[in-house]
């Protein structure tokens, strides 16, 4: 089991630093750079002044030893700053991590808590009214685009029924007495975005857990349980659900792995100040240790939450072993 | 002394979308304390769904449609669901096919047995432990307390199959539905199973309804014999007479389709034609298109069961016996 994570672990490792450089080579590929960013407002600039600029900031290495400069600065915890805001990359960029982190694991549970009954109610009973509405439900979900969803939404609760806000995480130039205080209002501001940005999810896993759960339901081992004389709700609970779990923390991992992420559109529609914007303008402006670091929570959460997949199917089958 | 197991006139129905089809059509057969009644017959006859018809474990779209049930004289088919529940597993269990599937996988042996032990007796969980291990040497297996803290994928089909018989038998019941338990297993374990088998009998002095649709299997464990085809009772009777002397002439065709000792073919003899579709059979008797002694009556009325004469309970449904 150790050994089973530590081989894990540096496989995740290695995995990480080629994509990386992958990533690095990327964003030295697109067009433009960060001086002729800041030429273009100086009219006054000469040719010299370029040259001399791109020796400063390194723009006229190549690529692998860039990397490597880039490389050695991360492990000793500098993460660099914003060309385009110039502070520091934690700086700014933790307070939106932080924001957008509670926006998605909300509604990450938020989903789950509705999808997961639902999908089992319809396969406890498929193709009865309640399975034929559900499911008419959750392709409505799937189908319709969050950010036509959020304005409707901001409408109908923030415009006209007065509410909820509109925009924004909590109210401006509110001093919180209590921590109860500071949740409830915060609370508010996160109830739309929430809403509108899990409709699609809920579509989706509620889908997920109708197949998984009519697959384990119609096994033998639940007539076997059947015919031990077990009362109805034990066997969906330990004997369906216990096995329909299985490939259902797959996509609970898979979706996990998206949490810093960001939701451009819809925090943008909300002024929500999470990541999303920040990653989009700091790969439109090239803006490089903004959008390195990006690059690397994303990749290394994906993979992270893969290595957490694997470890919890031990967890649930036993068939699982690791070696 | 009144039979533990009466079953009368016992109908299912599923109702598919081409229209309703009788599975199992006025089936009615006795079995005393400590008997064995092997029900024979081939794939799709009924036999399976006559036993999960008794369990009440017929989903839909099929339902018993008709005929009785009693187990010790309680009728079990207007119970409801609640009352079934301590029915099922108890006074009455089942032993599955597919050992390989029939347990589920991701539960110790020894939980799907506590679960079973604490309904029924109603034992601590100490004492259903203790129980679960006592079932599990009295089948045979070796080492038993650490066998109840393994996962099914660790035990062979063999233990499997054993496990699943200690888990039926670890109730005490009074009558036992035993679904082709040995079809999944290789000859030599499937011998060590049914010898298992009657020994627990013998010693529980249950009553015990064996499905297979193996003769030889039939020979060995049951005392008499329902063969069935096309969801109704060809013939019964005591297992010999019905090996030595067939009257019907299904029977008899399946009889003659068993490879002899120390007799060399080169084909075994098989029966012309196939089982028909569910809405295909002949209206009167379901096996008028393969039988060979047909008679014109045999394709407008249904054969009734009717005792024959010199033998002790032997009945056969046939306008043209042997």
């Amino acid at each position: 089991m150790i050994n089973f994570i530590l081989r894990r672990i540096v496989q995740t490792m290695i995995v990480i630093v080629i994509l990386s450089y992958v990533c690095f080579g990327l964003m030295s590929l697109m067009p433009g750079d960060p001086v002729e960013l800041m030429i273009s407002a100086n009219p006054k600039i000469t040719a010299a002044d370029v040259a001399r600029l791109r020796s400063f900031y390194g723009l006229d290495q190549p690529v692998y030893k860039r990397y490597f400069n880039w490389v050695s600065d991360i492990a000793t915890g500098d993460l660099g700053y914003s060309r385009t805001y110039r502070i520091p990359v934690e700086e700014m960029m933790g307070p939106a991590l932080g924001y957008t982190f509670i926006l998605s694991i909300t509604t990450l549970l938020f989903s789950f808590a509705v999808a997961v009954p639902l999908g089992i109610i319809s396969a406890l009973r498929p193709n009865s009214r309640i399975d034929y509405t559900i499911n008419l439900f959750n392709f409505a979900g799937i189908s319709m685009p969050s950010f036509w969803l959020g304005l409707v939404l901001i409408i109908i609760f923030a415009v006209k029924l007065k509410w909820l806000p509109a925009s924004g995480f909590q109210t401006t130039g509110m001093e919180y007495d209590t921590y109860w205080d500071e949740f409830v209002d915060k609370g508010k501001y996160l109830i739309l975005p929430v809403l509108s940005l899990s409709i699609q999810s809920i579509g989706r896993f509620s889908r997920f857990t109708r197949s998984s759960m009519l697959e384990a339901m119609r096994n033998d081992f639940i007539r076997t349980a059947r015919a031990k004389g077990l009362a109805r709700n034990v066997v969906v609970w330990k004997h369906g659900f216990r096995n329909a779990l299985i490939p259902l923390i797959t996509i609970a991992a898979l979706s996990l792995s998206s949490v810093f992420s960001g939701a451009l559109i819809t925090e943008t529609l909300f002024a929500y100040p999470g990541a999303g914007r920040l990653i989009y303008s700091s790969i439109m402006g090239n803006d490089y240790n903004v959008a390195m670091v990006s690059f690397l929570i994303s990749v290394s959460m994906v993979l992270i939450m893969n290595l957490m997949a694997d470890l919890l199917y031990g967890v649930v089958d036993p068939r699982v072993s690791y070696k | 002394m009144n039979p533990v197991v009466q079953v009368k006139d016992l109908e299912t129905t599923f109702f598919l979308k081409s229209g309703p089809f009788r599975a199992v059509n006025k089936i009615s057969y006795e079995i005393n304390q400590g008997e064995t009644l092997g029900i024979v017959g081939e794939s799709g006859c009924g036999k399976s769904v006559t036993s999960f018809s008794l369990m009440r474990l017929i989903e839909k779209p099929g339902k018993v449609t008709g005929g009785e049930f009693t187990l010790n004289g309680k009728s079990i088919l207007g119970l409801d669901e609640r009352q079934m529940e301590d029915v099922r597993g108890g006074k009455m269990a089942m032993i599955f096919q597919e050992p390989m599937t029939a347990l589920n996988p991701v539960l110790t042996i020894g939980y799907q047995m506590d679960e079973q032990i604490k309904k029924h007796l109603k034992l601590s969980p100490k004492d259903s432990r203790d129980r679960a291990i006592e079932m599990l040497q009295l089948v045979g297996i070796p080492s038993a307390a650490e066998r109840y803290e393994s996962y099914p994928h660790q035990l062979s089909g063999g233990m499997r199959q054993r496990a699943m018989i200690a888990m039926a038998l670890s109730c005490n019941p009074e009558f036992l539905i035993a679904d082709e338990p040995t079809t999944a297993l290789d000859v030599t374990i499937q011998a060590q199973i049914l010898e298992l088998f009657q020994s627990i009998q013998e010693k529980m002095k249950m009553s015990v309804q064996f499905i297979t649709h193996d003769l030889g299997v039939i020979s060995e464990v049951s005392d008499r014999t329902l063969v069935m085809y096309g969801g109704q009772m060809c013939e019964t009777g005591n297992t010999q007479d019905i090996l030595n002397s067939p009257r019907h002439p299904y029977t008899a065709a399946l009889i003659q389709s068993r490879p002899k000792m120390g007799q060399r073919v080169n084909r075994l003899k098989t029966i012309e034609g196939v089982v028909p579709a569910p809405h295909e059979f002949p209206k009167g008797c379901p096996f008028a298109n393969r039988c060979g002694r047909v008679q014109p009556e045999c394709w407008t009325t249904k054969p009734r069961l009717t005792t024959v004469t010199g033998y002790d309970k032997r009945a056969v449904a046939c306008f043209n016996p042997l």
